[in-house]
């Protein structure tokens, strides 16, 4: 494929994907509990919806209300650029990218729980509060995972390791341990339960719907179009790092993806939402497998 | 060299007249004009030098004891000097406006003293010329942190006095020891007699570590500088959290050059170090509700990244790794510059808030982004800075280090140096993520929600000097974001002399640079792209104002909003085992409670630590009371007693 094409079909991935999966895992959440449940396409109606809408804004609020949405999806959409999706390498791809892309979720997360604060709700800055503790202790998971990853492949780009993962026997414990540490960070980055259940009714129980309350009409549409790209990116992520070899495949990933939203779907279905202590236990758990890993990963180099 | 001689001179000339004319307005004017023209040459002076990539030096001779004053400039003496004079010249600028008149010719004389005493102690070329430098460096800083003469400020001269004078002390033994192995206290002689045999270059190496430990306010002898910063005036803050405390650096970095190519141990030994100091800092400043005390802890966490860029900067030359070296080192030093804008701009935001609101506690500001705009968007972009977020300066310098870490991590032969470097990637995304949980906290309930207290809803924003000084730092953080390439080219040169490594081999990164700034514009445009689009679609629809949605309670009021402490709350309960956290609960009792109240006390670790070998030291030295009896007369006979001791122990030979 020409750059030119890659680029193209990259950003049609991109774009158009993200909110076929949180279809995907209402659907199979539906079917698990034996309705038919909405179809599909229902969070691009959703979408298209929310965007037609006027808008309400508190009194309380000032502009970083405003930015925050669009800074949101912004970032998301620059850390999807860092992933290899329609070719081996991604339309932006440097030794160290790893760190940009972990940090541009980051700078999305600040502005979410900025302007969650600029409400001046209680709710809502105790779901800001909640998520910056889930968030930081979901940190060190998903860098003990690439650091792992990077010490199997011994490169330092994003597109560089998913593309170097194959073929590597002596490896495997360390992969199949960074896959269950990135499927963690996952959950906890998309507001999935055991972490939050994004269906909560009540506020008091919520931890990311909880910041977006004041949001509505179409910065409402931009902060679910900014979740479900970031589902899409970590789960495209994940499925690159869990099939080697599906990365820089587009179809493969796309499929890949899907799955992985399928098994969220799996997961949502038979387990329910931890309690908030344990949530904690359930991170610092992901960081210790990620740091098995990384162990694992120091001792099998040089092996393979 | 002649334009830093001028630089200095100015400053001293600015500081003299505003001395001599203080109390009165024109003192103010003196000091402020001629600090701010001797910052503008000296921070050219640097940049000139450092372009050029100039070595010079000058010898003063003098009839001391210890021979000549020398001078000299390399590469990374420019680097600090260009730190030194631009973060001095933005705290003059933002003093001009947050001091009364009638008191800024005092301040404006010390900080003049201040920022020309560091100027020296980065161009001085022997021991003592340096020790001169450091301690009228130390005088002038302390009358500066006891400026405002209160209870706060007096504790905090007496902890820093000690603290200070502790370091000095151990400086002195490793100049004593370095002097002694190669019979002069000129750096050239230290540089010459190579490195030190076998266990005593680790003795110099831990020595250097303690003592400027000690000044950069590494965990756990930071002790002092939450309690200093927070006192001194926010000018002050702003140039001691900014660069004097990286006067500990430079020295450890200069000491660095004495010692030959340093083994795997002491770059673990710094990785150590630069960890706790990191995670401690950061997990401190979430348990504070003082805005500058908070701030302060962030630099305690700030100099932990940097040694930890130095440290994998060592370990890089330690295996041969010039690529790892340099990117370690570069790192650093970006960090160090880096660290000294952000941190300067937040003192400033901080000190605005304070003098407008009249106090410094989280829990009684709120909403002063509608009252105090451009103070508000300023403070935030400091706040983006220091989390080390994309598209600002802070990601850039951590990013170099991270890049280090994973390199040496991937690239070295020894598993256990390969373990420790790997390790300082997810030890910084912890601290990131915990910083950036810190900024929000702080931000957000600042400057955002509604006003806690009438005084926070009375806010002004800030005067114009102060909000020219906070912008310029602002627009420094926003550059060196989008431009990295050329920031990394004021530490290209010091990190190559550091490492040992010739200039062209260190360039790798500088093509990444290229995406990291391409990435950061991209991010800008979507995001205003964005806020255009939503601006043309809500144009012409209906777009209401209402409450905020109270989740059906009624008559929430401002007090309801989440506060600081209980936002910080979650966050540090997983590590409360690591903190001292004293806790008192009372719940509400009886069918009409009448209150309830729970309150929680960190106490930092590193305090008790440091009290502990105080202690130790003071049972040691108790017999030596014996000595203070009161009576003039037995003195004059220690007097007598101890120049007897000194002629007899000399006339024989």
């Amino acid at each position: 494929m020409n750059p030119l094409a890659g680029v193209t079909v990259h950003l049609l991935m991109l774009l158009a994907l993200p909110p076929l999966l949180p279809g995907v895992i209402g659907r199979v959440k539906a079917w698990m509990a034996g309705r038919a449940g909405p179809p599909l396409v229902q969070p691009y109606r959703d979408l298209f919806r929310l965007l037609r809408k006027g808008a309400v804004y508190s009194r309380t609020v000032t502009w970083v209300f405003v930015a925050g949405p669009a800074v949101a999806l912004a970032s998301t959409f620059l850390a999807g650029l860092l992933l290899p999706l329609a070719s081996g390498r991604a339309p932006m791809a440097f030794d160290g990218d790893l760190v940009l892309f972990a940090y541009l979720l980051g700078l999305g997360r600040f502005f979410t729980m900025a302007a969650a604060l600029d409400t001046g709700s209680s709710f809502e800055g105790m779901g800001a509060s909640r998520e910056a503790a889930f968030s930081a202790l979901a940190e060190p998971a998903l860098f003990l995972a690439l650091a792992a990853l990077a010490m199997t492949t011994g490169r330092l780009s994003l597109s560089g390791i998913l593309g170097g993962l194959d073929a590597l026997p002596a490896a495997v414990p360390a992969i199949l341990l960074s896959v269950a540490a990135l499927g963690a960070v996952l959950l906890v980055e998309n507001a999935r339960i055991p972490i939050d259940d994004p269906a909560t009714h009540l506020e008091l129980t919520m931890v990311h719907e909880v910041m977006v309350l004041d949001h509505s009409g179409p910065d409402l549409a931009v902060i679910e179009y900014a979740s479900a790209m970031k589902l899409f990116i970590t789960s495209a992520l994940l499925a690159a790092v869990a099939a080697p070899g599906l990365a820089g495949h587009p179809l493969g990933l796309a499929v890949g993806a899907l799955v992985v939203a399928g098994t969220v779907g799996l997961v949502e279905s038979v387990t329910a939402r931890l309690r908030l202590p344990r949530v904690k236990q359930f991170l610092v758990g992901a960081s210790a497998l990620g740091a098995v890993a990384l162990a694992a990963a120091v001792f099998t180099r040089g092996a393979a | 060299m002649s334009l830093v001689a001028a630089a200095l001179s100015l400053g001293a000339v600015g500081a003299f007249f505003a001395a001599l004319l203080r109390g009165r307005p024109a003192g103010g004017t003196a000091g402020f004009l001629g600090g701010l023209a001797a910052c503008a040459i000296g921070a050219g002076a640097g940049f000139l030098l450092l372009v050029r990539n100039e070595t010079s030096g000058a010898v003063i001779p003098w009839s001391s004891p210890f021979g000549a004053l020398t001078f000299g400039i390399d590469p990374l003496s420019s680097f600090f000097l260009i730190c030194i004079y631009v973060v001095g010249g933005l705290s003059l600028l933002y003093g001009r406006g947050y001091f009364p008149r009638a008191r800024a010719g005092a301040a404006f004389a010390w900080m003049n003293v201040l920022v020309a005493a560091m100027a020296v102690v980065v161009i001085a070329r022997d021991a003592v010329t340096f020790l001169v430098g450091w301690e009228v460096m130390f005088a002038a800083s302390w009358l500066l942190v006891t400026f405002d003469d209160d209870e706060e400020a007096r504790a905090a001269g007496f902890t820093y006095l000690v603290a200070s004078q502790a370091g000095v002390i151990l400086i002195l033994i490793l100049f004593g020891l370095l002097a002694r192995h190669s019979g002069g206290v000129r750096f050239a002689a230290f540089a010459a007699a190579g490195a030190p045999p076998g266990v005593l270059a680790s003795i110099c190496f831990a020595t250097a570590l303690a003592g400027f430990a000690t000044k950069a306010g590494l965990w756990p002898l930071h002790g002092w500088l939450p309690q200093a910063h927070p006192a001194a005036p926010s000018p002050v803050s702003a140039l001691l959290s900014g660069v004097m405390i990286k006067m500990g650096i430079y020295g450890l970095l200069r000491t660095l050059t004495f010692l030959g190519p340093p083994p795997a141990a002491w770059g673990l030994a710094l990785l150590v170090v630069g960890g706790l100091s990191a995670l401690g800092g950061v997990l401190l400043a979430l348990a504070q509700h003082d805005l500058k005390r908070l701030l302060a802890y962030h630099s305690v966490e700030n100099v932990g990244i940097i040694a930890l860029g130095i440290g994998i900067g060592m370990l890089g030359q330690a295996t041969h790794a010039p690529r790892v070296a340099w990117a370690g080192y570069a790192g650093a030093l970006l960090h160090t510059l880096n660290h000294g804008l952000f941190k300067g701009l937040l003192f400033q935001a901080a000190g605005a808030v304070g003098q407008s609101v009249g106090s410094r506690d989280l829990e009684k500001l709120g909403g002063l982004s509608r009252r105090m705009p451009a103070t508000a968007v300023l403070f935030l972009v400091g706040a983006v800075a220091i989390s080390g977020l994309p598209p600002l300066n802070g990601f850039v310098s951590e990013w170099l280090v991270y890049l280090a870490a994973l390199r040496e991590g991937t690239l070295a032969a020894q598993k256990g140096v390969a373990a420790a470097a790997i390790l300082v990637v997810p030890l910084l995304a912890l601290v990131g993520g915990l910083a950036a949980a810190c900024f929000v906290k702080v931000f957000g309930v600042a400057f955002l929600g509604e006003p806690r207290t009438p005084a926070a809803a009375a806010a002004r924003d800030a005067a114009r000097p102060m909000r020219v000084a906070m912008a310029l730092g602002a627009a420094a953080c926003v550059a060196i974001g989008i431009a990295p390439a050329a920031a990394l080219r004021l530490v290209a040169g010091p990190a190559a002399a550091l490492s040992g490594t010739p200039l062209a081999d260190a360039d790798p990164a500088l093509g990444a640079l290229r995406n990291v700034s391409l990435g950061a514009a991209l991010l800008l445009l979507v995001t205003l792209g964005l806020l255009a689009a939503r601006r043309a679609l809500l144009r012409r629809r209906e777009v209401g104002a209402a409450p905020t949605w109270d989740c059906g309670y009624v008559q929430t009021t401002p007090r309801m909003q989440y506060t600081a402490s209980s936002f910080a709350a979650p966050i540090l309960e997983p590590f409360e085992g690591l903190l001292s956290l004293h806790a008192r609960r009372e719940g509400p009792e009886g069918y009409f409670p009448m209150h309830a109240r729970d309150e929680r006390h960190l106490e930092d670790p590193g305090e008790a630590i440091v009290r502990r070998m105080l202690r130790a030291v003071a049972l040691v030295l108790s017999p030596l009371r014996a000595l203070q009896r009161g009576p003039v007369q037995l003195y004059l006979l220690y007097v007598f007693l101890t120049l007897l001791a000194l002629l007899l122990w000399q006339v024989p030979s």
